[in-house]
């Protein structure tokens, strides 16, 4: 097909969606009126029922942890993915180093050296990230925060120690096997959590732990908190292993265009 | 202009599907896969948002303080961060199909196939 007639097709499609899609906004509650009773019950039971001030972590990790455990297993699916889709040639790595022909894309590309601005901010921003990836890792009860937020900070502090030094002491910092474990254990302890649940003879995934006594505390909402820590290990862990898959891959092109 | 959240949505949708259609490149296609991922972020805040109610967070407000709905913003939050590993998944399959065929144009890559 020519992309001018692709073109026309979708013209037409997108033109029979848009004018049935605006025909069923008539039909519905406008913007600003929220119809549904499930999160204003929510919002009304959430503090009482968990101790935790922040209802979207307490959906997150209790009303619907079910759905969470499944969408932590999605990225850890797609982080395993990219580890093994990008494994899947490395013997060429001395195939490219062994000079016979490099990727054509990349000849000729020189890779400039890190500068000395980039090395200090990155530098000056590692303790400060990783006091913040800990800080949202560790408030997901009370505040706008939780263990997806602060595990994609986490790994933003691993990349600043990339950006400061340089692969070398990326891998050392992290090496792939320690991050492999602690992708393990975040996972398989959000599912840990609710088995332990089952084995006190509870419905999957209850909270089971000590509420607290004070609303919004950090010791607070039982095992929402235990839930976000292995989520935030998980996914700063994921995303680690994903960063250093992808530099490989940049470090391999790169040899290979020497 | 009670509805235009939603026609917002469905502008984004268009804008991310026409790119997909006529993508030329796989990392363009995919960049703009998550534009089209985007709108559903809008449409799912824009379902829960309530005129005059506060964020769902009880730390410093009463607690029956009308507040949005809690459970879309549980589910964009999650997505954000899960789509950003699939979107790693798509490059890190690109970067295989440029070293297979050379080529990262989904045109092309049609071709080869025959």
């Amino acid at each position: 097909m020519t992309p001018a007639g692709r073109r026309w097709i979708f013209v037409a499609a997108i033109a029979g969606l848009a004018a049935f899609y605006l025909w069923g906004l008539v039909g519905l509650p406008g913007f600003g009126n929220y119809p549904g009773p499930y999160g204003d019950i929510i919002n009304r039971v959430a503090v009482a029922q968990t101790n935790a001030t922040a209802a979207v972590s307490a959906v997150n990790f209790e009303y619907r942890g079910f759905d969470t455990v499944g969408e932590e297993f999605i990225l850890f699916v797609a982080a395993t993915g990219v580890a093994v889709v990008l494994r899947h040639m490395r013997d060429e790595r001395e195939r490219a180093t062994g000079g016979e022909h490099g990727d054509e894309a990349d000849e000729g590309r020189r890779v400039p050296a890190t500068s000395g601005a980039i090395r200090m901010v990155a530098l000056i921003m590692t303790g400060p990230t990783v006091v913040m990836g800990w800080w949202l890792v560790s408030h997901a009860q009370t505040d706008p925060s939780g263990g997806f937020q602060g595990g994609v900070v986490l790994a933003t502090a691993f990349i600043l120690i990339y950006l400061a030094g340089q692969f070398l002491a990326f891998e050392r910092v992290s090496p792939v096997d320690v991050t492999d474990a602690v992708e393990a254990v975040g996972a398989g302890g959000f599912a840990a959590v609710g088995i332990t649940a089952v084995a006190m003879g509870l419905p999957y995934l209850t909270n089971f732990l000590g509420l607290g006594t004070t609303p919004g505390a950090v010791s607070s909402s039982g095992t929402i908190a235990l839930i976000s820590f292995f989520v935030g290990l998980a996914v700063g862990a994921a995303f680690i292993l994903i960063v250093s898959e992808m530099l490989d891959q940049a470090l391999l092109l790169r040899q290979g265009s020497q | 202009m009670q509805f235009f959240p939603f026609v917002v949505v469905v502008w984004i949708l268009a804008v991310g599907l026409y790119g997909i259609v006529t993508s030329r490149h796989l990392v363009h296609l995919i960049v703009c896969l998550i534009v089209v991922q985007s709108s559903t972020y809008v449409l799912l805040l824009g379902v829960g948002y309530k005129t005059g109610a506060v964020a769902p967070y009880f730390f410093d407000v009463p607690n029956h303080t009308p507040a949005v709905d809690p459970v879309v913003q549980a589910l964009a939050l999650t997505d954000v961060v899960v789509e950003a590993a699939v979107t790693a998944l798509l490059l890190a399959i690109a970067i295989q199909a440029h070293k297979r065929f050379g080529t990262l144009d989904p045109q092309e890559l049609v071709e080869l196939k025959g």
